[in-house]
């Protein structure tokens, strides 16, 4: 199938199976390699990109329901080299250890701090549910979305 | 040559910002599934479905004849590649032949059995698919103590009694301290069956080039250099023409210290097809074949004296093995009996370990590896102890502790403890959450019906593994440092670092040993081809023998370019600091870069000195070293729900001096996440078929943010004599003093109830019905 995807600002146009998931469409076809894939089943959220400014996990979803729509994965984040206030915060705060959940994790916290400015430590714990970190014990992490929402 | 000096600010013990995170942090790292190579080929693998099972036939023609497919293999096809290898060794070990695919019969479920090789990595899938395998099912066998019972079924047939080695140690005269103890507490304690689950799976590419005989492998691991080694044995390559290149590695916790069937099933595919391919395993693949962690089950008797003195220990483990030795696996119950005396003074202790087979995934290092069980047996039974003698926990703890002026202290399991204060910890933790008062508000809150515990261990740990003689590949480090004529300096370690942030501490050091800016520093590992050989990292050795390995470099660098800068000052009378050799007497400087320089040209050389500013060391640590430290857990149990609060988190570790203050609450932090990932809710659960029911994040519960209570984490510094750096290690101390602090303090909410010990994991199901009993 031959689908039209505007991927960090840019347009792109595949001819895709349809069976295609999302996530490899990304990483193989496009050649964007920061989303990873950490299960495949969408519970660890390894795989978090935006697609028309929500976040969505990118192992769930069909290269093809991408069509015609706004994606946007960790490498779109930075503009003109200059990093996004979440990514500087991960930085910051020492919130990536090994870093594979870290672009999902920074797409993730992203989102709450869009939908929720201000949030409580409970908060941003409770919008980190469906990314799974194995390093860091969520401490920083939680210290880096705190800062970003001040920043 | 009289610059101005710039004076260098000291970053050893500064907390700043990972050098490795800017790739992190845009998505622009390379882990082995991002490589990509013109005409790359794709491998995916069938595995049995079944815990045992003979294969009567596979047929594998639709795969083969499947549009995209290059090659399909089976357990013929590659029954000549070396075993996988078992690098443990122990008297009368028995070590089962393991073929890199299954040939007639398999022992687990997910054990490889086909291998579909296609140019995309959709239609291996399909093909796999296609493959016909004629099965017959046998009897299998998930629990160790019923694999011991006569009639089980055996793993392997050859050897019907399940066992794979015993080992006895003893130390002092444990018979005499049982025979005389005024006390006596026996209990069964388990240590479940955990899933390493690292966030990035296993993966392979492997590239081979004919002509030069050579092969280069991609792989995830914390080994490379040791994965060199081996994986050219098994597939009968030049070790020199052999490349292991890891690049970004998502985490490994000991399921990474290893070699598997895959590292050679892909180099043998590279070999045979002439075309590059990769396999990269799935979260399903990785709950069943890659290692497991603990596994035990461990029967203890503690004996002491009325006054709360411990006088002896009895420990018979039985380690679930799985069905075959990974690279490991016998060694890791071993480190659980040198750990079994915990911080205490006690001298006599004695321990049998059996090792059992069971149709299930192997077990190997995990997080801790060892020490996490014998810590959890060894502070339960301080906590049992202090009931039944009905003494203070904490009290009882500080009256069996090492003394000071006892260090370096022999122990009963033949370690040498390093230097410590291991009262000093446990005192600050109590400090911090008030314990006196805190006791008063549980009384208090007991009589509102309330279920709230107070918990804690004190833990030792053996890290910087270690002296060769206790490791079986050599248990030293090494690191190279190069000066290029410009003066920018590349630090290349054995060490393997895949998130602990060695890039940055690493560099530290070097910054302050040269007094060179951080920014001029570039720290590489994980390339068989541009590192000296190295050991890797794990064990809690990245900064304890590969930073003190790295030290001695500099120190070795430093002469010589002391020596550089004396000929061209001059002068035989200089120091160096801050980036220059200084004259004492002129105070005249010659800066790093002019020393690179002149030692490059080389139009004149000090006397017996080579051109050139390189240098290598290998160091061997004297000894292991010794972090302890004591964590205290606040909870609350709800008796409607059998949820557990944890209310306040404690830890006071002690791991030598710190280099980086961020990077070690790090790993704090994330230690703790895994210990408290046993204590509460992993577990992998093994039916009577040996089916693993909970393989997939679905079923197996990861700890995630809302679980995680806040860590209060302090410190206590006791340098190690060990090492010049003073350093201990930290990666694992989190999950070593977590775990049974959280199990005792929800004992301690439920002892009201008659409840005296909880095994592993504590879900809401097995509290609520402890507290509704």
């Amino acid at each position: 199938m031959k689908i039209n995807v505007t991927i960090n600002g840019q347009a792109h146009s595949h001819d895709v199976e349809p069976r295609l998931l999302l996530i490899h469409y990304l990483r193989d076809t496009v050649g964007l390699t920061g989303p990873h894939i950490g299960c495949e089943t969408s519970l660890c959220g390894a795989c978090t990109v935006e697609v028309d400014g929500n976040a969505v996990k990118a192992c769930t979803m069909f290269a093809v329901q991408a069509d015609g729509h706004d994606v946007l994965t960790i490498e779109g984040l930075a503009v003109d080299g200059k990093l996004h206030k979440m990514q500087e915060a991960f930085w910051n705060e020492h919130g990536a250890q090994c870093g594979f959940c870290t672009p999902g994790m920074i797409m993730a916290s992203k989102q709450i701090i869009e939908r929720n400015p201000n949030p409580t430590d409970e908060e941003i714990r409770h919008g980190l549910e469906g990314n799974i970190c194995r390093c860091t014990g969520y401490q920083h992490i939680v210290n880096a979305v705190r800062a970003a929402a001040k920043a | 040559m009289a610059t101005t000096i710039t004076k260098h600010e000291t970053l050893v013990g500064k907390a700043i910002r990972r050098r490795e995170d800017p790739r992190l942090i845009t998505g622009t790292a390379t882990y082995v599934d991002d490589i990509q190579m013109p005409g790359m080929h794709h491998a995916a693998i069938l595995r049995s479905p079944y815990a045992a099972a003979k294969i009567k036939s596979i047929n594998i023609d639709a795969a083969k004849a499947h549009p995209g497919v290059a090659a399909v293999f089976v357990g013929a096809d590659t029954k000549d590649v070396g075993p996988v290898p078992c690098g443990a060794s122990l008297p009368g070990l028995r070590v089962p032949h393991h073929y890199i695919l299954a040939i007639d019969r398999v022992y687990f479920v997910g054990h490889p059995v086909a291998v579909v090789v296609a140019s995309d990595k959709y239609i291996a899938r399909d093909a796999v698919d296609l493959i016909e395998v004629d099965w017959e099912p046998t009897g299998a066998i998930a629990d160790p103590e019923k694999a011991l019972e006569a009639g089980s079924p055996a793993v392997h047939p050859e050897w019907p009694d399940n066992t794979a080695f015993t080992y006895h140690q003893e130390g002092g005269d444990a018979a005499k301290a049982f025979a005389e103890a005024e006390v006596v507490i026996k209990q069964r304690i388990t240590s479940q069956r955990l899933v390493p689950n690292s966030m990035e799976t296993r993966g392979v590419v492997a590239d081979w080039n004919a002509a030069d005989r050579s092969m280069i492998l991609w792989s995830s691991t914390q080994i490379p250099h040791l994965m060199r080694t081996l994986v050219a044995l098994m597939l009968g390559l030049e070790e020199n023409r052999m490349r292991v290149i890891t690049p970004e590695v998502g985490g490994g916790f000991g399921s990474k210290l290893n070699v598997y069937a895959e590292e050679a099933l892909m180099g043998f595919i590279a070999r045979k097809l002439g075309k590059p391919v990769k396999w990269i395993e799935s979260r399903r693949e990785n709950f069943l074949c890659t290692t497991h962690g603990r596994g035990h089950v461990d029967f203890y008797e503690i004996a002491a004296k009325k006054d709360g003195t411990i006088t002896g220990l009895r420990v018979k483990i039985l380690q679930d093995l799985g069905a075959y030795h990974q690279l490991l696996t016998p060694a890791i119950p071993t480190l659980s009996v040198l750990m079994l005396p915990g911080l205490y003074r006690f001298k006599n202790v004695t321990a049998d370990i059996v090792g059992v087979f069971t149709n299930c995934t192997p077990t190997d290092a995990y997080r801790g590896a060892g020490r996490p069980e014998a810590t959890h047996g060894i502070e339960r039974m301080v906590d049992m102890l202090a009931a039944e003698l009905k003494m203070d926990p904490a009290e009882l703890r500080l009256k069996n502790f090492v003394h000071n002026d006892e260090f370096p202290f022999p122990t009963a399991t033949g370690l040498t403890y390093d230097s410590g204060d291991y009262a000093a910890p446990l005192n600050k933790a109590l400090e911090i959450v008030d314990y006196k008062s805190l006791r008063a508000k549980q009384a208090a809150a007991r009589k509102e019906g309330k279920l709230m515990g107070i918990g804690m261990s004190t833990y030792g740990e053996i890290c910087a593994l270690g002296p060769s003689p206790a490791t079986p590949a050599g248990g030293w480090e090494s690191a190279t440092v190069k000066i290029d004529p410009t003066g920018k300096v590349t630090l290349m370690t054995g060490s393997c670092h895949h998130g602990q942030g060695e890039e940055t501490t690493f560099a530290q050091i070097a910054a302050d040993e040269l007094g060179v800016p951080i920014d001029d520093i570039l720290v590489l590992r994980g390339d068989t081809a541009i590192v000296q050989y190295g050991i890797g990292t794990f064990g809690s050795r990245g900064t304890a023998v590969g930073g003190t390995a790295m030290y001695f470099a500099l120190q070795t660098l430093k002469d010589k370019i002391k020596r550089y800068g004396a000929m061209l000052l001059d002068s035989d009378d200089v120091t160096y600091a801050d980036g220059n050799v200084i004259c004492n007497k002129t105070g005249k400087n010659a800066p790093l870069a002019q020393i690179a320089g002149a030692a490059h040209r080389a139009m004149k050389l000090p006397p017996n000195t080579e051109p050139g500013l390189f240098a290598t060391y290998f160091w061997e640590p004297p000894n292991f070293t010794f972090p302890f430290g004591a964590h205290i857990v606040v909870t609350e149990v709800d008796k409607e729900t059998g949820k557990i609060d944890i209310n306040r988190y404690v830890a006071v570790d002690d791991c030598g001096r710190i280099l980086n203050p961020l990077i070690v609450a790090g790993q704090v932090h994330g230690g703790v996440a895994q210990g408290l990932g046993q204590a509460l809710c992993e577990h992998a659960v093994y039916d009577d078929d040996a089916q693993l029911v909970s393989g997939e994040f679905m079923d197996y519960a990861m700890p995630r943010a809302s679980m995680m209570p806040w860590i209060e984490a302090e410190h206590t510094c006791t340098p190690s004599p060990v090492n010049p750096l003073g350093v201990k290690g930290v990666g694992e101390a989190g999950t070593i003093g977590c775990s049974p602090a959280i199990v005792n303090s929800v004992v301690d909410a439920l002892s009201p109830l008659g409840v005296k010990h909880i095994d592993m994991p504590m879900s809401s199901e097995k509290i609520w019905k402890l507290a509704n009993a």
